[in-house]
């Protein structure tokens, strides 16, 4: 994590766009879709074709309203404005979005940690079309010609506006992944930043010490990692501090981050803001849900990550690790938690299920399968229940995942773990012992380090079979 | 509310810039003129006090006109594309963009 | 023949359509080559619709309202597959992919589009002198204009080339060529008429609506486009109101208002005609009251920075990048400014730079957001006098029918032609246009009814007893 030199302190406020998932666009029947071969999801109003009309997607209204109740907005009556601007991807030369009067008004997100970082708005506007430029170096600097493909235009999107409440790339970046999280347990978004469906735009100024008035600021546009999120601040804030210690200014604009040099470049010198000459937009109507309606959709609201944590946090029992607690940050994140919580409910040591769910489950499910929670559910019964150890337990979950599904009892049979019987189990440690007596002296002594060194002997010996618990369990007794 | 500075040449051509226009000089001159004179007609607007009346953006009193998220068919892309000036790779061509947005 | 009448006779089978199509035709190549009241004649595409109609008919199948009606449809009404321009360059040569919503209820109606009429340049004008394809002639006086910026529309249907026709009105555009053409124009409420499909001038005053030659046709066509709209935003929730039925309810017991801020300004012989209609609806029953409504003469200045500033962004879309008219240049930017430049009439760029300029940074709260409440002074100063009258009489126009060329040097003298007729808009107000005589140079008057939000009913039972009084 760089660090800014002296007592220089960056400011910085993010924008994230997200695409919601409804079925349509916002304003017409086209499917919204990724990919698709070029303009064949298009129509006269998401073209903006002379004569047509936008009609306001329900679904997309109930989703903004979701993402406002996850962030504790304001939800008011709002009216959409239109945004004037040319640009070839933007099939009307205005944008439909929202100005004064947003769905969402002020709200806040809290970070894991605690801290607590002001929302401004989320409010909803239709995408842009995508253009792709020609010639030169493929960019848009040197690009002779472009070719602009419309079947994302008109996609729902809502704008996600934070207070300039950040302080560092890093925190940034947890701001992100948390209001990624959340897009994600609402619901609304599926926060595929690879795919586009989330964008983060940085507005990143620096400043001597925490009560210096704020500096000029930069906007970088479209980061899609939240790796570029927090490189790309880094890089723009120590930009902007080694002009400034230069004795320079630092020019009002916008800029780009180019992942692969690592550096930010300008896109465009904003001398004054571009007059967008806002004013409501005369083909809809406003909105004003009721509050029967809003409670009805806070009533339908999933719990959210920072809850579902607590929970979590809660059935560990007493204080959860340091590692725990990255396990639960872990599975929350992924939303694999609900195995632990189904777990926890049929009876099974929170900590083991929390282990096995963020170790093992969120792996074998990285490479594709799946895995319903009852089967998880009997697995991890089975691995307390002494009946297969945690090796064979893992391997069994493998099997299960890539399987999509199956019944453990039957997997395990296949795959030849019996349970190991205590006696067998008591002649490989006696056998095991003899075979080491100074290691065993050293154990007797208090070495607690030599259990790795006998638990891998005993489990080679018996091909991974026996228990690593009833090995502990053995040594200690056989100490003393 | 008080008057509006009256417009002037100089407006007119940054108006033009905004809205795609390319102005002679004498068209920037005519239009200065024309468009003066029918912003002097408003001022007689800008001597009332409107203060208490809300705006009207339409006359209807409709709210919350919605749709189902339902797909329905789009268009057939040969018919769109074939009305374009300028197509690539079933995509529409432009020249080069210099610097984004405005 | 009415409209009416020559729907029932198709129905009946005792017509054929192709004879009615052919008659019309013929009209149109008589008259149309002086008058330019079509830019384009389908008469290919006529005909065959009109062999449908007849052989619906022969074989016992139901046929709409319309039933082989001939219709002209202005040229900024989406026609799917047919040129529709807007009369500008920019759009030259335009197909639209899709029918306006209006184009399918005629169609549905049995009404058959015989050809797309003549324009100013999307609908900004009151002369249809600001055509891309050059004026139309007025059919009483073809040194003079019919009036805009429907004036193909109301040519036609007053040369009697076809009984029906579609216009589009925003502050006029039906009801000011309909005075100046001898015909009945009506602009219906706001949201009444589907706007999706009618190529937008300024969203929050456009509406479509007919012209014909008698309050009973339009009346018909008007129940054929008008209802819900669910591709529209801005349509109200009702279903098409029963119109022709009532015709002939008369007038008895509605009070009508007189009002002088609708009248004064107009010519004499106009002021007489609107004197002489108060008379006739007063021998039918109607108790007429003289009235003012004084916030009605900032109507104007109200419309020139709302219509202009929703046209600017309106017109925005127009850069040459996926329709219309395209000249090359070395960049996008320079592509659009190149494309509008060639595309666009003078009156079209006055427009969108007033506009523009209006909704600028600085500005927008002293001209745009003051209009906007200037409008609702209007709303409701018609609501205030609403509530003592049923109705509202006054001119249409100023003048009669002006000479070709007569004003086109100053812009704002062709505005002032709208002043009766925009506040209408402004309140999203129904009102009618009907024939009230000539002037001495023969010329037509028109005289105008106004009536509350979804008044189309009254509005033309008090229009249908003045057609009566003075035919």
């Amino acid at each position: 994590m760089a660090e800014l030199p002296d007592d220089w302190e960056m400011v910085v406020g993010l924008e994230v766009h997200t695409e919601l998932a409804t079925a349509t666009k916002l304003f017409c029947g086209c499917a919204n879709a990724f990919g698709g071969e070029p303009n064949t999801n298009v129509c006269p109003v998401c073209l903006g074709l002379p004569g047509s009309l936008p009609v306001l997607n329900e679904k997309a209204v109930e989703l903004a309203i979701r993402i406002g109740l996850a962030l504790h907005c304001q939800i008011a009556p709002s009216v959409f404005a239109r945004k004037n601007y040319f640009y070839p991807d933007q099939p009307k030369d205005y944008q439909i979005s929202q100005y004064d009067k947003p769905i969402n008004g002020i709200g806040h997100l809290d970070l894991p940690d605690g801290t607590r970082v002001l929302v401004e708005r989320a409010h909803m506007e239709e995408d842009t079309g995508k253009t792709t430029h020609l010639g030169g170096t493929g960019r848009i600097h040197g690009a002779d010609e472009s070719i602009v493909d419309y079947n994302r235009a008109g996609v729902p999107l809502v704008e996600i506006v934070s207070g300039p409440d950040i302080r560092s790339a890093e925190q940034a970046r947890r701001y992100a992944a948390e209001l990624r999280s959340i897009l994600i347990a609402t619901g609304a978004s599926d926060g595929r930043m690879e795919e586009g469906s989330m964008r983060v735009d940085a507005n990143v100024s620096v400043r001597r010490g925490p009560d210096a008035p704020f500096g000029t600021r930069c906007e970088i546009k479209n980061l899609n990692s939240l790796r570029s999120v927090q490189r790309a601040i880094d890089h723009e804030a120590l930009r902007q501090v080694l002009l400034l210690e230069d004795g320079q200014t630092i020019v009002q604009e916008t800029r780009h981050w180019d992942e692969d040099a690592g550096r930010t470049q300008t896109l465009r010198s904003k001398e004054e803001a571009y007059d967008y000459r806002y004013f409501p937009e005369p083909d809809l109507v406003p909105l004003a849900p009721s509050d029967e309606q809003i409670d009805a959709i806070r009533a339908r609201l999933p719990a959210m990550p920072a809850e579902r944590r607590r929970t979590l946090v809660a059935l560990m029992g007493e204080q959860a690790t340091e590692s725990q607690a990255d396990q639960i940050a872990s599975v929350v994140d992924q939303g694999i938690d609900r195995y632990v919580m189904a777990a926890a409910a049929a009876g099974v040591a929170a900590p083991l299920a929390l282990a096995r769910v963020a170790n093992e489950l969120a792996g074998a499910l990285s490479d594709g399968g799946h895995l319903d929670e009852d089967t998880m559910v009997v697995l991890l019964q089975m691995e307390e229940a002494g009946e297969v150890s945690a090796t064979q337990s893992k391997a069994v979950l493998a099997d299960l995942v890539a399987d999509g599904g199956g019944d453990p009892r039957a997997v395990a049979k296949t795959k030849g773990f019996e349970q190991m019987d205590a006696g067998a189990l008591d002649a490989v440690l006696d056998a095991v012992i003899a075979e080491n007596p100074d290691a065993w002296q050293r154990y007797v002594e208090g070495d607690d380090k030599l259990t790795g060194f006998f638990t891998g002997k005993v489990m080679a010996a018996t091909k991974g079979q026996a228990d690593g618990k009833a090995v502990n369990a053995g040594l200690r007794q056989r100490r003393g | 509310m008080s008057d509006p500075t009256p417009l002037s040449a100089a407006d007119v051509a940054k108006v033009a810039v905004l809205a795609r226009l390319n102005l002679t000089d004498e068209e920037v001159e005519r239009f200065t003129g024309q468009l003066a004179s029918i912003l002097g007609h408003a001022a007689d607007l800008a001597a009332l006090d409107l203060s208490a009346l809300k705006v009207t953006e339409h006359p209807l009193e409709l709210i919350n006109v919605l749709r189902s998220d339902e797909v329905r068919p789009s268009l057939d892309r040969a018919e769109v594309l074939s009305q374009a000036p300028a197509v690539a790779d079933h995509r529409f061509l432009v020249p080069q963009i210099v610097g984004e947005e405005g | 023949m009415s409209a009416r009448r020559i729907a029932a006779e198709v129905a009946a089978g005792n017509r054929r359509a192709i004879e009615v199509v052919e008659a019309s035709l013929e009209e149109i190549s008589t008259h149309d080559g002086e008058l330019h009241a079509f830019t384009e004649v389908h008469a290919e595409a006529a005909r065959e619709a009109a062999r449908g109609i007849d052989a619906a008919v022969a074989e016992g199948r139901g046929v709409g309202p319309l039933a082989g009606v001939p219709i002209g449809v202005k040229d900024n009404i989406c026609q799917r597959g047919r040129v529709t321009s807007c009369a500008s360059k920019i759009l030259d040569g335009w197909r639209p992919p899709y029918d306006a919503t209006v184009v399918r209820s005629l169609e549905a109606a049995g009404a058959i589009i015989i050809g797309t009429t003549n324009m100013d340049e999307f609908a900004m004008g009151s002369s249809t002198e600001n055509s891309a394809y050059g004026p139309t002639k007025n059919p009483v006086d073809p040194s003079r204009v019919p009036g805009g910026s429907s004036g193909g529309s109301a040519a036609a249907v007053g040369a009697g080339m076809v009984p029906l026709s579609l216009g589009s009105d925003t502050g006029g555009s039906i009801r000011q060529p309909a005075a100046f053409c001898g015909v009945v124009g009506v602009k219906p409420t706001y949201g009444l008429v589907s706007r999706y499909g009618l190529v937008a001038f300024a969203s929050s005053l456009d509406q479509v609506g007919p012209f014909a030659q008698s309050v009973e046709d339009a009346a018909l066509l008007l129940e054929v486009i008008a209802g819900h709209d669910p591709l529209d935003s801005t349509s109200l929730d009702v279903p098409a109101p029963m119109l022709v039925d009532r015709l002939d309810d008369g007038v008895g017991g509605l009070r009508v208002g007189l009002c002088r801020d609708l009248i004064e300004g107009a010519s004499p012989e106009i002021t007489a005609a609107v004197t002489a209609s108060a008379e006739l609806l007063a021998a039918a029953g109607a108790e007429i009251v003289e009235m003012s409504i004084p916030e009605l003469h900032y109507g104007l200045s109200a419309y020139y920075l709302i219509a202009p500033a929703e046209a600017s962004s309106n017109l925005a879309r127009y850069d040459g990048v996926r329709y219309g008219l395209r000249v090359d240049a070395a960049n996008v930017a320079e592509m659009n400014a190149a494309s509008r430049t060639a595309g666009f009439g003078d009156e079209v760029k006055r427009r969108i730079m007033l506009g523009t300029y209006a909704l600028s940074a600085g500005y927008y709260d002293a001209y745009y957001a003051q209009a906007q409440r200037t409008r609702t002074l209007i709303i409701n100063a018609f609501a205030d006098a609403y509530r003592s009258v049923d109705l509202i009489l006054g001119a249409t126009t100023p003048t009669t029918a002006f000479g070709l060329g007569a004003k086109v040097s100053d812009p704002m003298e062709m505005y002032l032609s709208d002043v009766f007729t925009i506040p209408t808009n402004l309140a999203g107000h129904p009102a009618i246009s009907v024939p009230a005589g000539s002037d001495a140079a023969g010329l037509p008057i028109g005289v105008q009814l106004l009536g509350p939000a979804l008044s189309e009913e009254r509005l033309l039972r008090a229009a249908a007893v003045i057609e009566k009084g003075r035919s």
